[in-house]
């Protein structure tokens, strides 16, 4: 009995010194803030072999088969594929929503007005900003690229919404006790195994979409640009901005003017907040010592004044 | 009232100030009171429904705009105007100011109530509020500023608790354990003031990984600096606002204190801030020298924002000069207010107005939304009233010894 209880305790001594040794590491962690770890996001080349999808806007139909795959496969709420055919949703630019994790939009090309039809859903980011933005690191970085959530720890901050530059991550907001930050998956449940391919790309019937290893389908990019003088723009939408993503877009016309931002550069989010966190470090050292000194300056300079103080004293206050 | 202290129950003279309940009751009916009630009746209902129903039907949030008024006034403003607390701190314990003593617990007090309803605000917005404990016990997300944020203000306001404890003690008589925390308060104070300096700006800090979405006039590096300096002016301006509103609500509470000597402080508050104000201007016309953004200042956000700067930050920098040249006292507190107004737009301008400028959909927030937060702010008074009422805020406690 008495040894049993013992055993228990230590056990329970053991687990609490891990916690607190835990909370002690996180607690530096939280006052230092990570710049050591941010720095590592910029060097790391990410996974070699790490998948992507090419896009190739100038074959889209706009049949918009893979909204109703994606939907059929991440079990959100669908329609028969009968109804994707219906054209008036064009007639507004979508986004992104709560139970909507791609969606094709249509604009117009200005030189022949003929429909251009865009997919968007997550860009899976290569240093993505919503996974360093992230409190509780519900975001990561899959090795096969993927850009995957885990609602078990979200908070709901919906900070991943402000910083995502192409404002993809949606959440809930009719749900009033589990509310879930909701966007492309990139199918993780079957690019994870052998073979796998997202159910939208499967579906594509032009073959406007494209699964494969990320590396080569920045070649093929190339090679399509190359072999069809004057048909694409000579860009890779994807190569380089915000430090890559996983999704490549083709196009015949301006990116701007399919709806895909050409202001955002190859800056990597992440990166602008290191500097902010590196100096946290070097204030966290800093400020004692400044403090410190400071301190027993005044205390010697104020010895002498000390008499002079004027004094404050008085009675409770009687009214309420 | 000439009953002996003896023979009031506990109670009564704690909580009801030394009077009856229905005393106490009756004292309660002022005009103040009825307004706090009235939007209490209104506010209270609205809480329970943003619970119920979720954020969708409270609130005009939405996937292009997932933050509103929650986060920038009652989490961005509120945390700023807390930052007196570390002004006043930092003035006293650390550059051996002692004549701004009788600030000192006020704005200690302001600073903890500041943040206690700054975190009551982020629990309305907060998706999933009841994971709020979430980065500091279950998961880690170390690269993230809010993740610093967290528990910045989590230990921030350990330390203002642990600050405000002495005043507690005092009230409740409670001598062993006022010596005690009278002792820790100076130590929580300087780790107080460590833990300000970060997370004020670590709050604009927050805006660097959005360059896309904020005005290139508002977005720059040096946002968390605008941050940390506004918050200062900020702070030295609540102090100054706080202080005159005190004196003259809890006027029998600061009798002993010379009204002259009262003045002077307010005065020599002033002269810091314009300082502060005239460095804040500085950096901001920095920023826009950085991101070289001039061309921008002739466009509607342009005006905005040099309405914003000129009107909110260098008249005030002016005009607090002007009063203390004039030893004007009125100049000096109205200026104050100007500087609050000004932080206020400041923080809706970053958080709501300059960002998403370029959104198709842009946002306002629902009567729902200003509802909660005007509740919110009621409470907040309504707590500091309370307390001040009751424990040597204002004063020093006649039986306790008064030098730090
Ligand atoms: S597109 Fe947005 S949500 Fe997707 S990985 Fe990039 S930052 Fe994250
Ligand atoms: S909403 Fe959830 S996933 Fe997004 S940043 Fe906040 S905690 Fe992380
Ligand atoms: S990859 Fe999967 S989750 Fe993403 S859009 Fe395609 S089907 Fe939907």
């Amino acid at each position: 009995m008495l040894r049993k209880s013992k055993v228990r305790i230590a056990a329970m001594r053991m687990n609490r010194r891990k916690f607190l040794g835990r909370l002690a590491a996180t607690g530096g962690a939280a006052l230092l803030g990570r710049a050591s770890q941010a720095i590592a996001i910029d060097n790391f080349p990410g996974y070699r072999d790490r998948y992507g999808v090419l896009v190739d806007t100038t074959l889209c139909i706009g049949c918009r088969r893979c909204e109703w795959a994606c939907n059929e496969w991440n079990k959100l709420p669908n329609k028969p594929i009968k109804s994707f055919e219906d054209k008036t949703v064009f007639d507004t630019v979508r986004r992104t929503h709560a139970g909507t994790f791609t969606v094709v939009n249509r604009h117009i090309d200005s030189n022949d007005s003929k429909p251009v039809y865009v997919k968007k859903q997550c860009m899976h980011c290569e240093e993505p900003a919503c996974v360093s933005a992230c409190f509780v690191k519900a975001f990561r970085k899959t090795p096969e690229g993927a850009v995957v959530y885990d609602a078990s720890v979200c908070v709901g901050c919906r900070y991943c919404m402000i910083v995502c530059p192409f404002d993809i991550p949606a959440f809930e907001y009719d749900e009033p006790l589990t509310p879930l930050v909701t966007k492309c998956t990139f199918c993780f449940d079957r690019i994870s195994k052998e073979g796998g391919v997202p159910a939208c790309v499967n579906i594509c019937p032009v073959e406007s979409l494209r699964f494969g290893r990320r590396a080569d389908l920045i070649k093929l990019a190339h090679e399509r640009i190359r072999n069809n003088p004057g048909k694409y723009i000579n860009h890779v939408y994807g190569e380089h901005e915000v430090g890559g993503t996983s999704w490549l877009y083709l196009s015949a016309i301006p990116f701007d003017k399919i709806g895909l931002r050409t202001d955002l550069g190859r800056t990597i989010i992440p990166k602008l907040g290191k500097t902010f966190l590196t100096a946290v470090s070097v204030v966290l050292v800093s400020w004692p010592v400044l403090f410190t000194g400071l301190y027993v300056f005044s205390r010697m300079s104020s010895k002498s004044s000390r008499e002079n103080m004027p004094s404050t004293k008085m009675k409770a206050g009687k009214d309420g | 009232m000439d009953r002996s202290p003896e023979s009031l129950s506990w109670v009564q003279e704690k909580i009801f100030l030394g009077k009856t309940f229905r005393e106490y009751l009756k004292s309660n009916l002022t005009l103040s009171n009825s307004i706090a009630a009235l939007i209490l009746i209104v506010a209270i209902p609205t809480m329970a429904y943003r619970f119920v129903r979720g954020l969708g039907p409270s609130t005009n949030l939405s996937d292009i705009n997932p933050w509103g008024i929650w986060i920038g006034i009652d989490m961005l403003c509120g945390v700023a105007f807390a930052a007196g607390g570390f002004v006043m701190g930092t003035a006293f314990y650390i550059l051996g100011l002692k004549e701004y003593r009788i600030f000192v617990r006020p704005a200690i007090l302001t600073g903890f109530l500041g943040y206690l309803f700054a975190v009551v605000g982020l629990i309305f917005d907060l998706g999933r509020y009841y994971r709020l404990p979430y980065p500091m016990f279950v998961s880690f997300g170390v690269t993230s500023i809010m993740f610093l944020i967290a528990w910045h203000v989590a230990l921030y306001l350990a330390c203002q608790f642990v600050e405000w404890c002495p005043a507690i003690f005092e009230w409740l008589n409670m001598r062993k354990a006022r010596q005690w925390f009278y002792r820790l308060a100076v130590g929580a104070t300087i780790f107080g003031i460590l833990l300000s300096t970060l997370h004020q700006s670590a709050l604009g800090a927050i805006f660097l990984l959005a360059p896309g979405k904020l005005h290139p006039l508002w977005y720059s590096e040096l946002i968390p600096l605008f941050f940390f300096v506004s918050a200062v002016t900020a702070g030295m301006s609540m102090v100054i606002v706080e202080s005159s509103l005190s004196h003259r609500v809890f006027r029998n509470q600061v009798a002993h204190i010379d009204h002259g000597h009262f003045d002077r402080l307010t005065i020599s508050l002033g002269k810091a801030a314009s300082a502060v104000l005239l460095t804040y201007f500085a950096l901001k016309i920095i920023g826009v020298a950085h991101s070289n953004s001039w061309n921008l200042l002739f466009t509607h956000y342009g005006y905005w924002f040099m309405f914003e700067i000129l009107g909110f930050i260098l008249l005030p920098a002016f005009l607090f000069a002007y009063g203390v040249r004039w030893k004007n006292v009125r100049v000096v507190r109205f200026t104050a207010l100007l500087t609050v107004l000004g932080i206020i737009l400041n923080r809706v301008n970053v958080c709501i107005i300059a960002f998403n400028w370029n959104a198709a959909v842009r946002y306002y927030p629902s009567w729902m939304e200003v509802v909660i937060t005007l509740g919110i702010i009621t409470l907040e008074i309504l707590a500091f009233r309370w307390i001040v009422n009751r424990m040597p805020i204002l004063y020093d406690h006649p039986k306790f010894e008064s030098s730090h």
